[in-house]
């Protein structure tokens, strides 16, 4: 057993893999951020739902007024999809300040944090792909097509080049995730046609297929993740290659575990943040931290 | 040049001719949704302040602050496959009209502008034109209705009603006119019309606005005359009544009017 396919490990810890907590308790604390996760994705939509149906109110102005594509916080905090705001620069017009504001409010937030920080805690559409993910395992199916990841990233030079060729920002035009998300505040519609396009997609031909290959906007926060300060943070002295951290993650490409070794975390910008990895981990080589913390922790550890 | 890198380079051109075909026909699929999407404009009546429409359509987040603003719940967002573009906002006046806020929640509550902000008076306006329809309108067939006029937010100045002479022998008829300089196109008289289908009804002003064009002149009583000291005027656009070709008498627009 030990001499054909042994996997190249920096120490000589034993493998063991990840076993399911049996108490429910247990259960709940391992699922703790997927939990808080769904909370957050449908908190945003219920501040969003509140505001516009029941009149919800903070200091005498609107809660949480708009969707994620540009709203208004308290009246006071404009917030706009950087994205969307890129495609309507890219048709050559000019936007109002307010909105130019709020997309850089949202820009910075988002590359501090973890532009794909978005994907995994506020789209709702993660929820969906989750749900068909999950689904496909537990019905043991497998892939109809394989796809590379980098196609998402020609889906947004397309986005803005259809943009400044059509005048009409082109992915806002077609987006499901906007189209779930405004149906959910101002009224279902057809628009659910284009999640539920994504659900099957996600569960009969690939798996994370439209997040984790396709979507425009999850390249742009990907694009923007390469800076962010919150990172999965990787022991590798600890780490005994088990390889269930990659089994969970959506976005396994991320999880080169050499490169983490190195970096001592996980530095690419497709990462979402969503922490899946964090409490699977058998040895607790994963964890979850700002990025000069993991910088000055690693130092110490060298020492 | 050693074989290999040869046939690499054609690989690399043959995988680059390929990525570009995949993006053009993507490219042109994703464009005809977008015009698709974008021809339905003339079926959506804008909230007030909305530029001209393909600024609008360019510069609207289909946020739905406008719509969070309205105190009436005039305005909604479009649903996928509807006949209006795709997220926009706009209103359908015989359900909820727009009731001229005068001091235009909607338009301040719009971050990209599409919304204008250069709009100050709700008066100024042009979210449409009212359109009568007199064949169905109950003072054009001579009772004294005139409920849009008196519904009319800009009353007396977007809707009149002016004496026209009746039947033969019957009372002179007093009718709604439509002033396209005055109507906001608020759709308060489409909303308040007491017809089974609304008679009047606001539509976007270019699908029925004419223009007289600039060779005509008006004269002291407002009637039409043409322009005297030599100004040309444009073509009309031409019909052709050649008969076709072949086949001797084809039935057409010499026939119609037989008899009249």
């Amino acid at each position: 057993m030990n001499g054909q396919h042994t996997p190249q490990v920096p120490n000589d810890r034993p493998i063991r893999l990840y076993t399911p907590p049996a108490t429910l308790t247990g259960k709940l604390w391992a699922w703790r951020y997927l939990i808080l996760r769904r909370f957050t994705q449908l908190g945003v939509l219920l501040l969003f739902f509140g505001t516009a149906h029941w009149g919800w109110q903070v200091m005498g102005a609107p809660l949480l007024t708009g969707n994620l594509s540009a709203s208004e916080f308290a009246g006071l905090i404009p917030m706009a999809d950087p994205f969307a705001a890129l495609q309507i620069l890219a048709t050559r017009h000019m936007l109002a300040s307010e909105v130019l504001i709020g997309a850089g409010i949202v820009l910075v937030f988002y590359t501090l944090v973890g532009g794909r920080m978005f994907c995994a805690w506020v789209c709702p559409v993660n929820a969906v792909s989750d749900l068909a993910a999950w689904l496909q395992t537990r019905l043991g199916w497998g892939n109809a097509l394989h796809l590379q990841r980098n196609l998402r990233y020609y889906a947004l030079g397309l986005a803005l080049l259809l943009s400044a060729a059509t005048g009409l920002a082109a992915f806002e035009w077609v987006s499901p995730i906007a189209m779930l998300h405004r149906e959910a505040i101002f009224g279902v519609g057809m628009g659910l046609i284009g999640v539920a396009g994504i659900f099957l997609f996600d569960l009969m031909v690939l798996r994370h297929g439209w997040c984790g290959h396709l979507c425009p906007l999850g390249a742009f926060y990907a694009l923007l993740g390469r800076f962010a300060q919150l990172r999965v943070r990787f022991d590798a002295r600890t780490c005994s290659r088990c390889g269930e951290c990659i089994r969970v993650c959506p976005e396994p490409q991320v999880l080169k575990l050499d490169q983490a070794a190195q970096a001592g975390m996980v530095r690419s910008g497709e990462c979402t943040n969503c922490l899946r990895c964090v409490p699977i981990c058998p040895e607790d080589s994963l964890s979850f931290d700002l990025r000069p913390l993991i910088r000055s922790h690693n130092a110490r550890a060298l020492e | 040049m050693p074989a290999g890198a040869s046939a690499g380079r054609r690989a690399f051109l043959v995988r680059l001719t390929q990525g570009a075909a995949l993006a053009a026909s993507t490219g042109l699929v994703w464009t005809y949704v977008l015009r698709n999407q974008a021809r339905a404009t003339p079926f959506a009546l804008r909230p007030p302040g909305a530029r001209p429409e393909p600024e609008f359509n360019a510069l609207c987040i289909k946020c739905g602050q406008c719509v969070n603003a309205c105190p009436y719940d005039t305005l909604r967002l479009a649903t996928a496959w509807e006949p209006r573009p795709i997220g926009s906002p706009y209103f359908l006046p015989r359900q909820v009209p727009c009731y001229m806020c005068v001091d235009i929640p909607c338009m301040k509550a719009c971050p990209t502008g599409a919304l204008s902000p250069q709009l100050t008076d709700i008066r100024h306006a042009r979210m449409g034109l009212a359109v009568i329809d007199s064949e169905s309108c109950l003072s054009w067939n001579g009772m004294r209705c005139e409920i849009c006029y008196l519904a009319c937010p800009v009353k007396g100045k977007a809707i009149s009603i002016e004496r026209r002479p009746g039947p033969e022998g019957a009372y002179a008829l007093m009718v709604p006119i439509v002033h396209s300089a005055h109507c906001t196109g608020c759709g308060v008289c489409e909303k308040k019309c007491p017809t089974q289908e609304a008679a009047i009804r606001v539509v976007q002003a270019d699908l029925v606005k004419g223009e007289m064009g600039e060779h005509y002149r008006l004269r002291r009583d407002g009637l039409a005359l043409p322009a005297q000291d030599g100004a040309a005027a444009p073509a009309p656009p031409t019909v052709s009544n050649r008969r076709p070709d072949k086949g001797a008498s084809v039935p057409g627009l010499d026939v119609l009017n037989e008899g009249i």
